[in-house]
Parts: C-alpha cells; structure tokens; sequence
C-alpha cells in the first residue's frame, strides 16, 4: 500500500515535472545569416531587429525563452545545404531565420520542405520561395522581387512614360524585377522597347549606356544591387543621360548606397514596402528603440528581421507556447495582422506580405516617403500548390 | 548604329582598356620577369582603390599628391611582401605559388573586412577634373579622360623605362637568365624585390585612378583578376607592349560583345582569348618588352 502511494506520488511529480519542463524548454531559433562577405552588414541588421523584438518581450516569446543557435552561411549557395542542416540536424533547432542571398534562400526552402521545419526568411526575394517552393511551413518577412517591381512599372506609367528601356544583371533576381516591371507597365499602357542585361557582376555600363543614349527612351528602369548599384547610378549621371530621361528602380538602387552615390542619385524615384521618415507613430519608436539598442540607424533589413520575430510571437501565442504543435503555429502565423514598422501587413496563402508599396524620392542621403504606389499588394504567387 | 554611336561606344572600348593595361602591366611584370602566378595582384588593385578612399580625406584637393603617397604606401607593401613571401616562391612549383597567393586574397579581403568595414563607398572626383564634356549623343565626364591619358602615360614610361634604361636591362637580363645576371654582379634579389613593389605600386594606381569611376566596394578585386589573367595570356606572357596590345583588343571585343550579343556577351573575351590560344599559343607578342 505504501509502496503504491510513494509512486503514485512519483508519477504526479513525474508528470507535473514534465510539465513544467514542457513550459520551459527554450524555443531554439536557428539564425542563418550571412556574418561574413558582401552582405554581412545586412545579416546583423536582421539579427538585431529580430532580437530587438525579442527583448522588447523580455526575452520570451508567448511564454517561452528564446535561445540561438548560429551559423554563417557566407551567402554562398553551395555551403548552404551543410549549413542548413547543421541547424536543423546537430543543433535541432525549433525554427529557421534566414536569409539574405536568394540563392541560399531557396535551398534553405528547398531543404525545410522536406524536413518540415518552420522556416521565415527575412529578405532573399526570390518570388519561387512563395512560388513554385511554396510550402504550409516556409514564410516570408520581407517581399517578393515581383513587388516592388510591378509597383515601379505601375508608377511609372502614371507618370506618363511611354517607351522605357530597362537594364539588369543577366541573372534571377533582375529578370524576375525586370519582368514584374514590364507587367506593371505594361498594364498602365506603356512600352518597355528594349531589355538590356551584363552578365553578373561586371559593372562595365558604358557600353549599355551609350546604347540607351542612342535609343532615348523616356525613362530608364535599372536594377542593380550594392556595388553595382552605386557605379551605374553614378555613371548614368556622369553620362548627362539623367537630365532628359529619369532612372526608376526598385528600392534597392538606392538602399544603403546613398552615401557612396552622393549627389549623382538626388531626386531619384524608387519603390519598397519601407522608406525613410514614413513618420508613423509604430516605425518613430521602433527606430528610437533601434538606435537605443544598437547605437546604430535602423533600415529595411532591420524591419524584416523585427517582423520575422513579430511572425514568430504570432504562431508562438497561437499555439500557447507550444512550438512543436506545427499545425497551430502555422495557423497562428497565417492569420496574424503583423503591426511592422513600415505598416500593418497580414500574409498572403503562400505566406509572402500582403502589404503597401511605397514610392519614395531621394533627399540628401535618406530615401523619403512620397506617396503610397499601391495599397495592400499581394504577390501573385505564380506556381504557388498549397 | 549609326556613326556617333559607333564612335562613342570606340571610345568607351578604348577607355576599358587602358585601365586594364594599368593593372595587367603590373601582373604581366610579375608573371613573365620573375615567374610567380600572383593571384593576389587583384587584391592589390582592390587595396589601390581604399587607399584612395581613405587618403582622400587626408589629401582633400591634392589629387596628383594623393597618387603618389598611395603609389608610394604600395610599393612599400610590395616590397615587404617580396621579402617575406613571394622571395620563397621563385624555385617552387606553380601549384605552391597559387596556394599562397590564393591564401593572401583570403587575408586581404578579411583585413579590408575588419578596419574598411563591408559598405560600399564613394570617392569624390577631384574639383578640376569634374566636368563634362559634351559628345552629342551623351556627356563623357573629363576624369574619364583624365584617366585614360594617366594610363597612355604609364604605358610609355614603362616603355622607356624597361627598354631604354640601366634598370630596364638588368629586368629583362634578370628574366631571361637570373643565374648569368647573378654572377655578373648584379643583385638578383634587390631586383626583384623592386619589379614586385612596382608592379604592386602599378595595380595599386590602377585601383586609385579606377576609384572614382566605380566606387569602392568588398571584392572589387576578384572580378579585375580573371579578366587581367585574359589579357597577360592574350598578349604574351611577360610583355608590356603585348598587354597595351590585348588590353585594346579585350575592351573592344567586350565593348561591342555587349553591344551585339547582349546575351552572350560574358563569353566574348574568352572566345577571343581561346581563338588566339589556337592560333598563336605563345600569344600576341612573344618576344620582347
């Protein structure tokens, strides 16, 4: 009798102690990010804005402590299967962050799929992600290259233009920015005549350039990232071609870059879900809380890695607390109204933002809120089964 | 195209390719006189290009001063080099001096990474160079022309330089028969210890002349490198006259590959660099300086 007693008690401590340790087991969230190379800079930033959000919750989430487990996955695409799953496989972690290279992006998608891990990724814009990768356990924080791409186009007719020529490496991500473009564009009664691409990354545009010189379009779209960026927004102005015919691109022409292109990118037009001085009350205190953290100027990428977190807390209460109840997390997920910086967004069926592009004009070296360019877009999620 | 078209896109070709000169003379010295397959020479073009970034500040308008100060700074980085490294290399195989100089991109990157951060940046033209010129069909900035005289007059300085003079002859002795020139009396090893520092000094004006057309930027070296490769192998291994040579002929064909074969115009050069190696595998110019 007493020996049944002693452990029945033993069972409700047992069970009562699993409980707890249930409740308490940390969420473990895998951040691949690249800490090194071309796009280290923009790895921290999403870091940052992922663990300002957490913080700001007192380091839990929905109940649940937050650890990390790391790795750099040097934006290199033909690493990215070994670092994917030694987050996944040696440290076994809850959910997947990452990343900025589309590249990598898509085999983390690729490799989540299979694996059924929860994955948010917090910039690579590669529209198959949502597209033809889409999967109930892949989300997106940030956009679709086909956003802010088809927004221009629609801009860009507005703006009356008629025959534009557009320019962009010859590789994914520009065609596809490129492509949306000519779909916006296009619908607003314009004509792209003619679609020049360099091979990825040569940076010599003259050549190019004097070809648009010659065919003088009405305005030009570009697309070109970092280092490019700034050298054909520099050699377009140097070229005189900026004063008869306007270059319009996506934000990324002009994010981050602005310092090094100085006066050459003044008055330039672009388009993002994010800008400069939106002067909301939600995007003024995320950035005080940002600068107070960091010490540091937030940025788009700091937003993207914010509102992963955002997503994450979302699932988490949704399934209260419970990380490895899947199907209540996605749910949660799915139905969340994130409140983000650059605005309230919800999810789209194949999990990329349903949110606000906006038009945004170059004043010293911040990209200033103009207009809103389109409310609430959602990427058409082309080859998207789900 | 019509004929403005055509003569503006030439003069773009011509522009290309004299910078590649600037920066495959110094990899062609290196190459044909002592022998070394030097990987990092794109590191040193990238390095050229920060130190412009960063003197610039420190010299405010004086550009031509600015030049030789970060010509000077290179040259001493050459040297050290020499001395420490690439002095062990000489009697090595290929393969050991590609593994070290590979290893010298990996510390250069990671050094530019630690004290330049990964930004990008921009270099201010200077103040008299900044205009424009008007070409009827586009501006073209005056440093852009700036820029291809200082090459046209490093081209002929090297000219003279290694033809004309005491210094010159003992390079070009030096290369064909190190040991004979040794026992003449003359000492080797300073010798190439200078021909490494200039041609570091070379690719590290190159960057500098480069930075306010492109902008200063991580792994701006890397893609210089390949395309330099193309231009000492069209021209010759060894020869100066032979880079000037390929160096007008690649930016030619890639001036005008992008025109034509928009597509495919990331193979033109190397078609042109494969064509030639079936046809005169010694390259361009084969002998000689």
């Amino acid at each position: 009798m007493k020996t049944t007693l002693t452990s029945g008690a033993l069972g409700a401590m047992l069970f009562a102690s699993t409980c707890a340790f249930a409740q308490n087991t940390p969420v473990k969230v895998g951040l691949m990010l690249p800490a090194t190379g071309t796009f280290a800079n923009l790895g921290s930033m999403i870091e940052n804005g992922f663990k300002l959000y957490v913080a700001e919750q007192g380091g839990k989430l929905a109940g649940r402590e937050i650890v990390y487990a790391k790795v750099d996955d040097e934006s290199d695409p033909s690493k990215a299967v070994d670092n994917v799953n030694k987050l996944i496989k040696r440290d076994q972690v809850d959910v997947l962050v990452g990343t900025v290279h589309s590249g990598v992006a898509l085999t983390m998608a690729k490799v989540a799929k299979e694996s059924g891990t929860l994955l948010i990724v917090p910039n690579a814009g590669a529209n198959a992600i949502t597209g033809p990768m889409c999967a109930k356990n892949i989300f997106r924080s940030s956009f679709s290259s086909w956003q802010s791409g088809y927004a221009m186009g629609k801009v860009a007719a507005e703006r009356g233009h008629k025959n534009i020529v557009t320019i962009t490496w010859n590789y994914a991500f520009g065609n596809e920015s490129v492509q949306a473009f000519k779909e916006g564009f296009e619908k607003g009664g314009g004509k792209v005549a003619d679609s020049l691409t360099l091979p990825f990354p040569n940076v010599e545009f003259q050549a190019l350039l004097t070809q648009i010189a010659a065919k003088k379009p009405d305005a030009v779209y570009a697309f070109f990232a970092g280092g490019g960026a700034v050298k054909f927004v520099k050699d377009y102005a140097a070229a005189g071609l900026n004063k008869s015919m306007p270059l319009y691109g996506p934000g990324f022409l002009t994010d981050g870059t602005l310092d090094a292109q100085g006066a050459s990118a003044q008055g330039m037009l672009t388009t993002l879900h994010y800008a400069d001085k939106l002067d909301t009350a939600r995007d003024n205190s995320f950035r005080q809380a940002f600068r107070k953290a960091y010490n540091g100027a937030a940025d788009v990428y700091a937003v993207q890695g914010y509102d992963a977190a955002q997503m994450l807390d979302a699932g988490l209460k949704a399934a209260a607390g419970d990380i490895k109840n899947k199907n209540k997390v996605i749910a949660g997920m799915e139905a969340a109204v994130i409140d983000s910086p650059r605005g309230k967004f919800s999810m789209s069926k194949a999990h990329n933002p349903v949110q606000d592009l906006y038009l945004r004009e170059v004043k010293g070296s911040d990209n200033i809120f103009k207009a809103v360019a389109i409310k609430g877009l959602s990427d058409p999620a082309k080859g998207c089964r789900m | 195209m019509d004929f403005p078209t055509f003569l503006a896109q030439c003069l773009n070709a011509v522009q290309y390719g004299l910078l590649l000169f600037l920066v495959a003379s110094g990899l062609t010295l290196i190459f044909g006189i002592m022998g070394v397959i030097n990987l990092a020479h794109g590191s040193f073009y990238m390095i050229g290009a920060y130190l412009a970034w960063a003197l610039s500040t420190l010299f405010g308008g004086h550009f031509l001063l600015q030049l030789l100060a970060g010509m000077a700074l290179a040259a001493l980085l050459g040297f050290v080099l020499e001395w420490v490294f690439f002095s062990y290399l000489y009697q090595r195989d290929h393969l050991q001096q590609v593994l070290m100089t590979y290893a010298l991109i990996l510390v250069a990157e990671e050094v530019r990474s630690i004290v330049a951060g990964n930004e990008v940046h921009g270099v201010q033209v200077p103040g008299w160079l900044s205009g424009s010129i008007e070409l009827g069909l586009m501006s073209y900035p005056v440093y852009n022309l700036f820029a291809c005289a200082a090459c046209l007059l490093v081209a002929l300085g090297l000219y003279l330089v290694v033809n004309r003079t005491r210094l010159g002859m003992m390079i070009r002795a030096g290369a064909s028969n190190r040991d004979m020139v040794r026992s003449l009396g003359v000492n080797v090893t300073m010798l190439y210890r200078i021909v490494f520092a200039a041609g570091v000094a070379l690719a590290a004006l190159a960057g500098m002349i480069a930075a306010p057309m492109s902008s200063v930027y991580p792994g701006m070296g890397g893609g210089i490198l390949i395309i330099c490769f193309v231009v000492v192998v069209i021209g010759g291994i060894g020869s100066i006259s032979g880079a000037l040579l390929a160096s007008l002929l690649v930016g030619l064909v890639d001036t005008f590959g992008k025109v034509f074969f928009s597509q495919l115009s990331g193979l033109s050069v190397y078609l042109l660099m494969a064509l030639i190696l079936v046809w005169r595998p010694q390259g361009l110019v084969s002998k000689g300086y």
